[in-house]
Parts: structure tokens; C-alpha cells; sequence
């Protein structure tokens, strides 16, 4: 039976560690929802999302009062909007028009984010990929709770530099059409190479079309809990730590795998998968860095910081992984610069680059995530970032992923302030040698060899 | 069998337990187990219970203890058994 000191240890990793379950996330196809009729298509859309989704956030209080353990987004995927409007969208409004639908039923069902305004184009576009790429601006700026994901490579069909090089463009206008809230429309917009189908984590969620018509995804996180631990071990040789680090995972994620059951019982949904992530949040105390200083950095970014981090997301998985029957989405240690207190306080020390966060983007999941940049960075640059990065992840089959800001009017030294989860973020300088020519060629970057590896 | 588990931490004073284990007796929740223990003037308890034969729903049980320890001075959590088996057993 259950001791006194386990229960003690549990309720002090949620009210003392920030233990928590970052979202609840549910899928729903939107494909039988197609129709050519753009308002009968908005229709549809919002009443199967209206009834799939209008118990979701009863559910998920419900469970984080039985289990005592804060559930702190319920939030929808969808299928990628560029496949169900293609019928039905003539133009960049058309599509405007159906980010506006999942809008207000996110709002009518009391979700925080709707994610799946995407479009998958890693091998080409089709007039419609490119005409809701065309339309992100305006989508994320008349709407509040909409995100939007566009994957631009895989390791098995190569990089789309034609769509690497609009997403540059795409990047900067959405900054423009946002820059009263400081470009916050950015935020809300991810560019991946290697998706997954089933990641519960915002911006990058969308309902993959391999996915069943609803599933239920749980992603967790406890990067308190994790530093905690490692307190308990300070001076300890790497044995020692990796072995701390995969017990306290296997303990988070089974809370996770738990609330995932549960959620998919009540919402009589099939539960998908278990999305092991640490994934930090403004809060003092739920900071990846903080966990790599823990480990013996000064600052993240310090020499080491990418062998510090690699074992700490392998140790995570390996804890994880036993501890759910399916695992899935991103799973990794997440390293957002705005997100995490010591990660902005490592850029703001002067000990963290892009550069050196590009490294570390090689050994964990995502990418460069919630990074500020100067508002004038061209467009070109954001390109040449996206496709540095996209090539990452294609030739390590792996996910990556960018989301960067460039602020309109700020520059290097000044801060930009989202609120809330999103945090705020010191402005990053950006390398100011040209890669134009090379973003301007067009076309594709062919898939990498699978043998030789080196 | 419907196990909670109910944590009860605060400043210690008389009557805790009593209290407590008359709202439980009253609403027909039987108790499994007790333990309880002092860190520094801190009261820490954790009873089991089997809610089974009570007409009580969890919701207001939670509500009506948290309620009932505020009066007293202390901070009474119930939650389901499942979260710690699961976190605390493989």
C-alpha cells in the first residue's frame, strides 16, 4: 500500500517543483468535413469540432481535481486546413475565413490554442499550400487562438527551398501585420522538417491525415522536478546523474500516461500517444537551463552545454519511455529562449548565441524556439536560419523546428514582452553576412544518403 | 473499491483527526489507514480511505474537507489513489 512518504514526495513535485500536465491535446480529422461550398465547409468544420471537442475542458478540470495535479492547456489539433479548404479556397481571404471558424469554435469551447492552420509541403506546393501559406499573415492577425505549422523538409523527400524562401517572406510580413503586439503573430507560427502527426505541443500541433478521426495526446513536463532531483546529486559522477534524471522521468510521464487514460475514458476517445518533453515555462523553479546549470554549467551555452543537454534528453526518453505504452510527438527537452527564465538570463549574461543554440537544436527536440530578432533581419536571413536549421533535422532524422520573431521596430539589446506562457525575450543578435543568392536559387535540396553515416 | 487519498498539512492544534474522522464517519467513509507524524510543528497526515459505501460524489467531498480544514487552520487535499500507485509502482 501506498506510504506516507510517497504522497509526500508526489504533492511536493506539484506544489513545490511545478509539476504539471502541460496539455491535453485533441486531434480531430477534418477531412470528411470537405466540401467546395466555403461557407458550408465553415459549417461543418465548426460543428464537428463543437461536438468533439465541448467537453474537453470539463474533462480535463474534472481529472486535475480527482488527481490533485494541474492540467494547465486543453487544447484541439486539426487536420491541416490546407488540405480541407483546398476545395473550397479561391483566395488568401477564403482562407482567412476558415482561421476565423477555428477561432471562434476554440472560443466557443474554451480552448487556449487550436493548432493545424498548416500545410505540409516538403516535396512541393500545391495551389493551395501555397495560397494558405500566402494567407498566415492575415490569418494570425484577425485571429487570437489559431496556430500555424508549415513542414518544409523530411529526411525522405529532401528540403522545399522554394517554400523555405516564402516562409522568410511569410515570417516577416506576419511581424509586420502584427507589430503593435510586438509581433506576436511570429509566436504563433512554426516552421518543421520531419513533423510528427501527433504533437500535442503548440505552435507546431496539427492532426496528421495518417491519425485516427479523434485522438486524445498528452504531453508532459516537469523540468523542476528534474532540477530537483539533480540537487539531490550534486557532485555525483554520470552514472549517478543519468540514473536520477531517467527515475524522475519515468515518474512524470507516468502521470502523464495516467491522465491521458483517463481523458481518453471519459472523452470516450482513443488515447494516442505520451509526448515525453520537458517543456519549461516563464515560471521561477520550471526552467530547462536550470537543470543544465544544475548539471554543472554556469550558464547554458557554456562549453558543454550540448553534451549536458544530449544526455539529459536520452536519459529523459529512456525514463519515459518505459513508463507509457505509446510515445510519440516530439518528446525531448524543449530549449525556447522567451519560455525559460534561465535561458533568457543565459542570452542576457552573454553566454548563449544563436550559434550555439543551433548546436544544441542537434541533440534535442525542437529547434530555435521563441527567439527574437532584430525587426530590419531580412527576410533572406530568416530564410537561410529556417533552411540551417531544416537541414539538421533532415540529415539527423530528426524533428527541428524555428520559430523566431523579428521584431518590428526593436533591435539587439531591447526586450519584447508576450506575457503569459510565451514570457518575454531579449532581442538576439543575427549573423549580418548575406545568404541571398544562395535562398534565391530556388527549388529543392535532395534527400540525404542513408548510408555512409559520418 | 474507490481509494482516496487525504493529505492533511497545517500547524498543529487539538482535534485534527477528530475532526476529520467524524466528517468522514458522518458521510459513511470507512478508513483504511492512518499515519501521521510531527516535522517541525508541522502536522503531516495521510489517511486511505474507501469511499464505496458513501452517497457522497468526490467533488464535494474534496469541497467540503478543504472547507472543514480552513476552518481549523490546516490544508486537507483529496485525491484519487490512482496518481501515486502509478507514479510509485511499477
Amino acid at each position: 500500500m501506498i506510504n506516507q512518504y510517497e504522497v509526500i514526495e508526489t504533492n511536493e513535485m506539484i506544489e513545490k517543483e511545478n509539476l504539471d500536465v502541460r496539455t491535453i491535446t485533441l486531434g480531430i480529422s477534418l477531412l470528411d468535413c470537405i466540401d467546395s461550398d466555403l461557407h458550408k465547409l465553415g459549417e461543418r468544420i465548426r460543428g464537428k469540432i463543437f461536438e468533439a471537442a465541448k467537453d474537453l475542458v470539463h474533462v480535463g478540470e474534472e481529472i486535475s481535481r480527482e488527481y490533485g495535479i494541474p492540467i494547465v492547456h486543453k487544447r484541439i489539433a486539426v487536420t491541416p486546413i490546407a488540405m480541407v479548404g483546398g476545395a473550397a479556397c479561391r483566395t488568401k481571404e477564403d482562407f482567412a475565413y476558415l482561421a476565423k471558424v477555428l477561432d471562434d469554435v476554440a472560443h466557443e469551447v474554451g480552448v487556449n490554442f487550436i493548432g493545424g492552420y498548416s500545410a505540409l509541403v516538403t516535396k512541393g506546393m500545391t495551389h493551395a499550400d501555397e495560397l494558405l501559406i500566402r494567407s498566415i499573415p492575415l490569418a494570425l492577425s484577425t485571429t487570437e487562438r489559431v496556430c500555424s505549422s508549415v513542414n518544409l523538409g523530411s529526411t525522405r523527400t529532401g528540403i522545399n527551398m522554394d517554400a523555405v524562401k516564402l516562409m522568410g517572406e511569410v515570417i516577416k510580413e506576419t511581424a509586420e501585420y502584427t507589430k503593435e503586439a510586438d509581433s506576436l503573430g511570429c509566436a504563433k507560427l512554426v516552421v518543421f522538417c520531419n513533423a510528427p502527426d501527433d504533437n500535442p505541443f503548440m505552435a507546431g500541433a496539427f492532426h496528421g491525415v495518417t491519425e485516427a478521426d479523434k485522438i486524445i495526446n498528452v504531453g508532459v513536463s516537469g523540468p523542476g522536478v528534474v532540477k530537483n532531483a539533480l540537487e539531490r546529486v550534486r557532485g555525483e559522477n554520470f552514472e549517478v546523474l543519468c540514473e536520477t534524471i531517467k527515475k524522475t522521468a519515468f515518474k512524470v510521464t507516468r502521470v502523464g500516461q495516467l491522465v491521458a487514460q483517463e481523458a481518453s475514458r471519459m472523452l470516450n476517445v482513443p488515447f494516442g500517444i505520451v509526448d515525453l518533453s520537458l517543456a519549461p515555462t516563464p515560471a521561477i523553479g520550471d526552467s530547462v537551463a536550470d537543470i543544465l546549470c544544475e548539471i554543472g554549467l554556469e550558464y547554458a551555452g557554456a562549453p558543454g552545454t550540448t553534451a549536458a543537454l544530449a544526455l539529459l534528453n536520452d536519459q529523459v526518453k529512456k525514463g519515459g519511455v518505459m513508463a507509457s505504452s505509446y510515445v510519440g510527438g516530439l518528446s525531448g527537452a524543449f530549449i525556447p529562449v522567451s519560455e525559460d527564465q534561465g535561458m533568457i538570463d543565459a542570452v542576457a549574461a552573454g553566454a548563449l548565441s544563436l550559434e550555439k543554440l543551433e548546436a544544441m537544436t542537434c541533440v534535442c527536440s525542437v529547434g530555435l524556439d521563441m527567439i527574437a530578432v532584430p525587426g530590419d533581419t531580412k527576410a533572406t536571413t530568416l530564410s537561410g536560419i529556417i533552411a540551417d536549421e531544416m537541414a539538421i533535422g533532415m540529415v539527423n532524422q530528426k524533428t527541428t523546428a524555428v520559430r523566431i520573431i523579428p521584431v518590428v521596430g526593436k533591435g539587439v539589446g531591447e526586450k519584447v514582452e508576450f506575457g503569459g506562457l510565451l514570457g518575454y525575450a531579449p532581442i538576439m543578435p543575427v549573423n549580418p553576412f548575406s545568404c541571398d543568392e544562395f535562398v534565391n536559387r530556388g527549388g529543392r535540396i535532395p534527400a540525404p544518403i542513408h548510408s555512409f553515416k559520418n | 473499491m474507490k481509494k482516496i487519498i487525504i493529505t492533511v498539512v497545517g500547524k498543529d492544534t487539538v482535534g485534527i483527526i477528530a475532526k476529520v474522522c467524524t466528517y468522514l464517519a458522518e458521510n459513511k467513509i470507512n478508513i483504511l489507514d492512518i499515519s501521521q507524524t510531527i516535522v517541525q510543528d508541522y502536522f503531516n497526515m495521510m489517511m486511505i480511505v474507501d469511499m464505496n459505501a458513501s452517497a457522497k460524489v468526490f467533488g464535494d467531498m474534496a469541497d467540503e474537507l478543504a472547507a472543514l480544514g480552513e476552518g481549523i487552520g490546516v490544508v486537507i487535499k483529496c485525491q484519487k489513489e490512482e496518481i501515486f500507485d502509478q507514479m510509485h509502482r511499477i
